[in-house]
């Protein structure tokens, strides 16, 4: 939770905890979208938004745009209350240490 | 002397907007670590705050133009698809990394991971400079908050840094070439 400092207007902590866990989401969702891609010919060719980059400009852009709703929703219902910043800050760090082991290419493959 | 206007775009890329990244990663981490590590620390001025706060929307920025000009412009170009009838395929890095097994894991692995890892850091960053924004110096007094956005800041150095190691060795073994010729100095005989 949060304390406070002297001379220092005191936040909940809410807003941060939505930024760090839909950073988390977002992330995450750049590996998932990239595997599913990877693995269904329909998805892949539905994810070619600008055909020089090819499905790589789905993949982002759809992760891109949950990460900004996942961040919206989450400041919503978060945003003027204290939550529990430690749980949710495990969380959001094992989603992004994911998103580097899951962009890994003998590991996405694994799936 | 003379460059090609792809190689020069990749280098700007690169070794520009990329490699600007990982310096002013670097210098954050320390200015983060020092001004919010310690909490019997001097107090946080308010120029501190402004600064830290343009510092990591900078970053921010940086971080979009990295990855956005990676993928719209330079990617492009290295995964793009030869006519039939190509012999040479200097002007076509990714074919040219797969025709040969010495190289092919450049792309397979190196390439294939660093396009999608790369879009890790400027979401970890934009969330950083967003955080910091909203609490400045209020957030030496949450604790768990800061190490997270912390957290988030060492993972983006380390995505930036697997993304820059392999677009270097990608650029040693198939450098992006083509467009106009550019000439920035003529040599003189020998």
């Amino acid at each position: 939770m949060s304390a406070t400092t002297p001379g220092v207007p005191n936040f909940p902590n809410g807003s941060g905890a939505a930024a760090v866990l839909a950073a988390g989401i977002g992330s995450l969702l750049v590996a998932v979208f990239a595997i599913i891609a990877d693995k269904s010919a329909a998805i892949k060719s539905a994810m070619i938004f600008y055909k020089p980059t090819g499905p790589l400009s789905g993949v982002t852009t759809c992760a891109i745009a949950c990460w900004l709703i996942a961040w919206g929703i989450l400041h919503l219902l978060w945003g003027s209350r204290n939550v529990d910043m430690r749980r949710i800050g495990v969380i959001a760090i094992g989603l992004l240490v994911m998103s580097v082991l899951l962009t890994f290419p003998p590991i996405a493959d694994l799936f | 002397m003379e460059i090609t206007t792809r190689s020069l775009l990749a280098l700007v890329h690169g070794m520009g907007f990329g490699a600007l990244y990982l310096m002013a990663c670097a210098g954050a981490l320390v200015e983060l670590h020092r001004r919010y590590g310690s909490p019997i620390g001097p107090a946080i001025s308010i120029d501190d705050e402004r600064f830290l706060r343009i510092y990591l929307i900078a970053m921010a920025v940086v971080a979009w133009i990295t990855v956005l000009s990676g993928a719209y412009i330079i990617y492009p170009w290295y995964r793009a698809v030869p006519p039939a009838g190509t012999t040479s395929l200097a002007a076509f890095p990714q074919r040219l990394l797969l025709s040969s097994p010495r190289t092919s894991a450049w792309h397979s692995i190196g390439m294939e991971w660093k396009e999608h890892v790369a879009w890790i850091v400027p979401i970890s960053i934009t969330m950083a400079a967003a955080v910091f924004s909203h609490y400045r110096r209020n957030l030496a007094a949450q604790p768990e908050l800061r190490a997270t956005v912390l957290g988030f800041v060492w993972i983006s150095l380390i995505a930036a840094g697997i993304a820059g190691f392999f677009g270097a060795m990608i650029t040693r073994n198939a450098p992006v070439e083509g467009g106009a010729t550019i000439h920035i100095v003529q040599g003189g005989p020998r």
